[in-house]
């Protein structure tokens, strides 16, 4: 049952994020270009709704499904690797037009060359793994 | 109903429905994070036995990992028959500088010159597909997320970590957009 809960809502993900064209390498290329308000639009709006939907779980203590109360875990660690990760992640989001999400959204869509980036997503992760203890954290 | 969806969506009726998912995860107890799925794949790849990062119980994480089967089907779903027949409303000043680029814009979702095994296949395309993601799985682990889990998710919980990540993203990305795709595609 829980799985087909999380199973439709990523089958829901995958047509917003399809129709949203937030998958798109012209919009993201548009957003990097600063020439249209689109993808700044979409993130922004979900980042207020985000902010308030955030804030009303904390204010009113909401609890989750299973009735257990809903708590955010913050992010630690340096702000060296939050920096240097994201540069990385930057560029190869601006290389493929694709963060993580629509990769696998354009494989269903039918772009078969996205296995070639799902490839390296995971060796990258894999890598990362690896020499992580070596890295600035 | 069908019809209305199938039509190309306002940037605020998609921003909205981006929110609706993160609720959806939170009111279950889980996080809205996508990239968490590459780590997930290399701990069920069995990559724990020789890296201790991959060392964790992935089947915890199964319900994230339905959840990236579930947007296969959705990318399917909704090329094959919520498409729209309208090209893609680009703007006129980003079709002009990727007509610089020789990337002649064709009104699809994805540049059919680029996105072809022919382009992949060339040392340009390897860069491009193959390196592009080694970044992307690289840098997400490195920050500890990506677009879900920092600009949206952390940012939603006003995260300062996750505003430099998101800072550091779009250092990034201008960076090969300004300086090195002049170059790349010339």
């Amino acid at each position: 049952m829980k799985t087909v809960k999380y199973l439709l809502t990523g089958i829901v993900f995958g047509i917003i994020m399809t129709k949203s064209e937030a998958v798109s390498w012209y919009r993201i290329q548009e957003m990097f270009r600063f020439q249209s308000f689109f993808m700044y639009g979409i993130i922004g709006t979900a980042l207020i709704t985000g902010i308030i939907l955030v804030a009303l779980i904390k204010k009113f203590r909401l609890k989750d499904t299973e009735g257990v109360p809903i708590s955010f875990s913050p992010k630690d660690g340096h702000w060296k690797k939050y920096l240097f990760g994201g540069i990385i992640f930057g560029m190869g989001w601006a290389f493929t037009g694709a963060c993580p999400g629509p990769v696998f959204v354009l494989l269903g869509q039918g772009y078969s060359v996205m296995i070639v980036v799902i490839l390296g997503a995971l060796a990258g992760t894999a890598v990362y793994g690896l020499i992580q203890d070596r890295l600035p954290q | 109903m069908i019809r209305y969806l199938s039509n190309p969506w306002p940037w605020w009726a998609s921003g909205l429905a981006i929110a609706g998912i993160m609720a959806i995860l939170i009111f279950s107890g889980k996080t809205f994070g996508f990239s968490a799925n590459l780590s997930n794949i290399c701990s069920m790849a069995g990559l724990g036995k020789r890296i201790s990062f991959f060392r964790f119980d992935w089947k915890a994480q199964r319900w994230n990992l339905w959840f990236l089967i579930g947007s296969v089907v959705g990318g399917y779903i909704a090329a094959h028959y919520l498409s729209s027949a309208e090209p893609l409303n680009l703007s006129a000043a980003a079709v002009r500088s990727l007509d610089k680029l020789n990337i002649p814009f064709d009104g699809r979702m994805e540049p059919g010159s680029i996105f072809n095994w022919n382009f992949l296949l060339s040392g340009k395309g390897l860069i491009l597909f193959l390196g592009g993601g080694f970044l992307i799985g690289f840098g997400t682990r490195y920050a500890g997320g990506c677009t879900s889990g920092h600009a949206i998710s952390g940012l939603s919980n006003l995260q300062l970590p996750s505003l430099i990540a998101v800072i550091g993203f779009f250092i990034g990305g201008l960076f090969i957009t300004w300086l090195i795709f002049p170059l790349f595609f010339r």
